[in-house]
């Protein structure tokens, strides 16, 4: 029985070896388990004739019964593992893609560029603590002009050529309107931009349009001077065009505030040596702003002598067309989608 | 306002080039535009005498002229002119020159004899007869001037001057002068300004001003000052080249000397000057007036103007000779026959000047500086300046006596001084003496601790109008950035800014892209899109560009229908696009309208109804939004009336969505189905419920059954979808339709098939559970609607 056995583990090892190199390995795996581990297998009819053994032997035999069939099934195992790896080898090979073919995706579309860069600006104003602001376009000639010391047949109303309803109702010309909305509505501190849409009666061409967007900001607090007028409009323009940016401040004239200024931002584009987009300047025009004119705050019932404030405006078209180098204002509003999807 | 630098320089002496000095008069808030030297373009021209003058034997028209240009020996030119004599002096392009079109003259050969130059006219100088009213225009220009001959032709016709060109702000007319803006620069420089007053000698003959005329102001609100002089003995004639060139490089054609003196004062003390020829003066009377209704005049640019009572005028006796601050009437024109003339320097009220120029639809140099407030202390030393050039010409005798009716003088502002406050508001540190200095720069009065601006800063009132001028002298750009320190405040979007920022982005997600369109539109869009009538009430624009942009929209699917459309025209194969903005409507007994948000989506290409279903679908499913119904539309003009849906919610709409009517697709001329959804934001604003509560995880596994019916075509999907959930009872979490289907064997019928999930919170349901679920719903079915399971 012991020869049997070792004959028996001797073979079973030799057919292994042999079929390792069978076309169908794991067929080949599949009859092999059958023809030495399973229950017909001729290791179990050898085992049976282990009740003819003296009980002297049977332990004995027992004991090499087991070696063996451990045996067959360590190497059994050993193969069924390798021709799996294979296996999943050969597969992997087979799955191989072109990962140069194109993607797939349903295409996103697009904020329009007026929007990405208002989005963009009321951001940076958020994290200065600003709220943002809504206000009529269609409006009462007193909040766009009266109220902000632009009294009827003021000569400043000829920089803002109007659309009117009637006498006394407009088309806003500028969102400084809202200013005087968020005073009467608050106490200081205020700290708020508001964007949005005004008209103006300028014909279309490839720098106006009567309608455009323009975003004020307003702050009035205790003790607010024109240092901070510059400061936060250098933090906003280092937020917008880059951290070198830098401001310069011209005097101006705009009669809701006192003292106006025209702000430049150094160029982007060159950093202020002068290119084509700053023409040459190293500058680009990009703000008005100002220290709030105390009679704005009088009007709006707030004490110029315990408070003060700066406003600002910019025009987001103005932004827009230089950040992206767009030379014609028509373009934002074609809408034109080989347009719109380059933002 | 165009600044000649040699005229600025009779009054201020300011050493910086034409750029440095624009760049310092730009940071002290005199904006410059730009500069040019005038005589910069033209080179190598100079004075040359006509030596010998012969025919050229090849030419009938052609001349060869020999020239002395003050070298060794004479250039030939050869010339076209005819008007030329031996012992001319005339302008000659050398070899080598310039003129002012850019033209370069160069030597060459005219019917092959050499010719070295040019001779030039007063046009190819850039020059008219109004310059040099004795020069032929059509011949070369003979010089009739104080020269030497090789003389650059610049010095010799004074065209090198730099003239800047500045942007003055409306609250400095004393600006738009020379006089003025040498004040500026003074003060920009630290320097002095000489401001000599005029001085007239006076004819001294006995003769008075009295005996020719009589002024009478009835209005002295809008005339609060009126100034006359009387001139007699007047000589017109061309005004002398200095004053001509100043008044060219101003941008002002000389005409006459009286005339070029009422611009040249006009221009150096920005005070409008008028003359009126006396012997028109009906009665030797001045009257300043309102018109009365309907009163006529014909301004000196021959057109008739019809006047009111609101508007001034300047009368005699009889009629109006002119209208205040405008314009001079016809009738008192001066013209070569003048013999007397009478000068007007007077100060009208600016709002009123402002009405009357834009009633009567004529907006004038003087208009245009009245209207911003002039100063009455002004109208004496300009009329004084306009006779001393009189006799400076020798134009006239001055007639003795002054006629000045001023009125109730202007208080002067005071305002406290406090150097501190100033530099507290400013954030600057800037010496209380330079302040000081600064005010005399500027002719502010200061006198125990008061400020007293002069008459002509009507613009400076408190405490910020001094900083300013403070601070835009010691420089803008000195003012240190800083942080405000303030009470701390959170920024952020409020809960509508917040979610519309979403259904931007849930929209712009499905493949929209976001357009902006113009809020005015024309009423014809309208009709485009078969709006009925009552919805197109809109706030209209009094004064449109055009017809275009002339009514204030009620709906915003038209512009985004265009910008489609425009789309489809450049041949783009898929197009979607929304417009999130507001619409404005009227609100009876109410001045302004609604501005109220509205969503509109329209495509194509980008898949069909349903897609755009999805999207609304989508948009109130994020809002939190789950019961609403969606019902189909047949009576909207714009959509087809099988293909469209109201999303509603309590009776109202939400949405409407649909396919465009075939008759609105032609209109936009679309080749193709377009797809839209109107969604009234703000209603969806009103009625979004973002809050969101979790319920727990079943425990229990849900089953389900699928069902497909037999039913009438006609049959909607939403109402056999509503009648299971009816029937299923509370088992039922979820029913979706998974199939519609229909045949020739179906006939006038379909099938659709229902998959329908149940589940109990307390247990795992048995089939038996099941089954009795589906045959509640099957009864109720066949009761409701007659449909049965098809087999």
């Amino acid at each position: 029985m012991k020869e049997k056995l070792q004959a028996l583990r001797a073979k079973a090892l030799d057919e292994l070896s042999a079929i390792t190199s069978s076309d169908d390995l794991s067929k080949a795996l599949e009859e092999f388990k059958v023809k030495y581990l399973g229950k017909k297998s001729e290791l179990v009819a050898v085992m049976k004739g282990m009740g003819a053994l003296s009980p002297e032997e049977r332990p004995i035999m027992g004991q090499l019964a087991n070696e063996v069939r451990g045996d067959i099934e360590a190497a059994f195992s050993e193969a069924r593992e390798k021709a799996q790896k294979a296996d999943l080898e050969r597969k992997l090979i087979e799955e191989t893609i072109d990962v140069t073919l194109p993607g797939k995706s349903s295409p996103m579309g697009r904020p329009h560029p007026i929007s990405a860069v208002q989005t963009e600006i009321e951001n940076i104003f958020i994290g200065l603590g600003f709220e943002i602001v809504d206000g009529p376009e269609v409006e009462y000639d007193y909040y766009n002009f009266t109220a902000l010391n632009i009294p009827p047949d003021h000569p400043a109303r000829d920089t803002q050529d109007t659309f009117y309803i009637n006498s006394n109702v407009l088309l806003r010309t500028q969102t400084s309107s809202v200013q005087i909305h968020a005073m009467e509505k608050k106490r200081p501190p205020i700290r708020m931009i508001s964007p949005g849409r005004v008209y103006r009666s300028d014909a279309i061409d490839a720098t106006h349009s009567p309608m455009f967007h323009q975003i004020e900001g307003l702050v009035v607090d205790k003790g607010i001077t024109m240092g901070d007028l510059k400061g936060t409009l250098e933090l906003f323009s280092q937020n917008l065009f880059g951290e070198d940016t830098k401001i310069r401040f011209r005097p101006h004239h705009f009669p809701f505030t006192e003292p106006s200024a025209e702000v430049d931002v150094s160029c982007f584009a060159c950093g202020g040596k002068g290119c084509r987009l700053c023409k040459g300047e190293g500058w680009i025009e990009i703000l008005g702003a100002g220290m709030v004119h105390p009679d704005v705050l009088r009007r709006c019932d707030i004490d110029p002598d315990e408070y003060s404030g700066f406003a600002f405006g910019l025009g987001i078209e103005r932004v827009v067309m230089k950040k992206y180098n767009i030379d014609d204002l028509r373009l934002l509003y074609e809408n034109d989608v080989r347009f719109l999807s380059q933002f | 306002m165009v600044l000649s630098m040699k005229w600025l320089s009779d009054y201020v002496k300011v050493d910086a080039s034409p750029k440095d000095f624009s760049d310092r008069m730009t940071a002290t808030g005199s904006k410059v535009e730009g500069f040019e030297d005038l005589g910069e373009k033209i080179k190598n021209v100079v004075v040359g005498k006509i030596l010998q003058i012969e025919k050229h034997p090849d030419s009938d028209h052609l001349q060869i002229c020999q020239m002395d240009l003050g070298e060794e020996a004479p250039v030939q030119i050869i010339t076209g002119a005819q008007n030329i004599s031996v012992g001319d002096l005339v302008p000659v392009a050398k070899h080598d020159s310039y003129l002012p079109d850019g033209t370069h003259i160069k030597a060459g050969k005219l019917r092959g004899l050499p010719s070295n130059g040019m001779l030039c006219s007063l046009g190819e100088l850039g020059l008219t007869a109004h310059d040099f009213p004795y020069a032929d225009e059509d011949g070369i220009f003979i010089l009739n001037e104080e020269c030497t001959i090789g003389q650059d032709i610049k010095e010799v016709l004074d065209l090198n001057d730099v003239v800047v060109e500045f942007e003055i702000t409306p609250n400095r007319p004393d600006c738009l002068s020379v006089i003025g803006l040498a004040r500026e620069a003074a003060a920009s420089y630290n320097t002095p300004l000489k401001l000599d007053a005029p001085k007239v000698k006076g004819a001294g003959d006995g003769d008075k001003i009295e005996n020719y005329v009589s002024v009478e102001v009835l209005d002295t609100e809008l005339c609060p000052r009126y100034t006359a002089r009387v001139v007699k003995n007047i000589k017109i004639g061309p005004s002398p080249k200095w004053l001509r060139t100043r008044l060219r490089n101003s941008g002002i054609r000389p005409i006459n000397n009286i005339v070029d003196i009422t611009n040249y004062v006009c221009l150096e003390y920005g005070q409008p000057m008028h003359a009126f020829d006396h012997s028109y003066l009906a009665g030797g009377k001045i009257v300043v007036r309102r018109a009365g209704e309907n009163e006529k005049i014909t301004t000196l640019d021959d057109v008739e103007r019809q006047l009111n009572d609101k508007m001034l005028v300047i009368a005699d006796a009889e009629k109006a000779v002119g209208i205040a601050g405008v314009m001079g009437g016809q009738n008192s024109e001066i013209n070569e026959n003048t013999k007397t003339i009478v000068f007007e320097s007077a100060n009208f009220y600016g709002p009123s000047i402002r009405t009357t120029a834009r009633g009567v639809g004529l907006r004038t140099e003087a208009s245009g500086r009245y209207e911003k407030g002039l100063d009455p202390e002004n109208t004496l030393p300009a009329i004084e300046r306009a006779c001393e050039l009189i006799e400076m010409l020798g134009a006239g005798d001055v007639v003795d006596g002054i006629i000045d009716i001023y009125g109730k003088k202007q208080p002067q502002a005071e305002i406290a001084f406090d150097a501190g406050k100033i530099n507290k508001f400013l954030g600057t540190d800037i010496p209380e003496q330079f302040m000081l200095d600064t005010f005399k720069l500027l002719d502010i009065e200061y006198k125990n601790g008061k400020l007293y601006p002069p008459s002509f800063r009507a613009d400076l009132l408190c405490m910020q109008d001094i900083a300013e001028e403070v601070v835009r002298i010691y420089g803008y750009n000195t003012i240190e950035s800083s942080k405000f320190v303030a009470e701390s405040l959170v920024g952020k979007r409020d809960d509508k800014q917040r979610y519309l920022a979403d259904i931007n982005t849930l929209l712009v997600a499905q493949g929209l892209f976001e357009v902006r369109t113009y809020s005015f539109i024309s009423p014809k869009y309208y009709e485009k899109i078969n709006l009925p009538e009552e919805k197109r009430t809109s706030v209209v624009i009094s004064n449109p560009l055009g017809e275009d942009t002339s009514i204030m929209r009620t709906t915003a699917l038209p512009g985004v229908l265009e910008a489609l459309s425009t789309n489809r025209r450049k041949r783009t194969d898929v197009c979607g696009l929304y417009e999130m903005a507001k619409i404005y409507i009227p609100v009876e007994g109410k001045d302004l309208p609604d501005e109220t948000m509205t969503t509109v989506i329209a495509c194509y290409g980008m898949g069909d109804f349903y897609n755009v279903k999805g999207y609304v679908e989508e948009i109130l499913s994020m809002s939190g939004i789950k019961k609403y119904d969606v019902c189909s539309e047949k009576n909207n003009p714009t959509y087809h009336p099988g293909r469209c849906a109201n999303f509603t919610k309590d009776d109202k709409v939400i949405a409407t969505i649909g396919q465009l009517h075939p008759e609105v697709l032609e209109k936009y001329g679309f080749d193709l189905p377009v797809y839209a959804a109107e969604i009234d934001t703000e209603y969806l604003l009103s009625i979004k419920n973002t809050v969101r509560e979790y319920k727990p995880l079943p425990k229990f596994p849900a089953i389900t059954r699928d069902l497909a019916f037999i039913c009438e075509k006609s049959l909607e999907a939403g109402t056999l979808r509503r009648a299971i959930t009816k029937y299923a009872g509370n088992l039922l979490e979820n029913v979706t339709i998974f199939d519609v289907y229909t045949d020739a064997k179906l006939g006038d019928k379909k099938s659709m098939a229902y998959s329908l999930v149940l589940r109990s919170p307390d247990k795992t349901l048995s089939d038996e559970d099941g089954d009795k679920v589906v045959k509640k719903v099957l009864s109720g079915l066949e009761r409701e609607f007659g449909i049965t399971l098809r087999s």
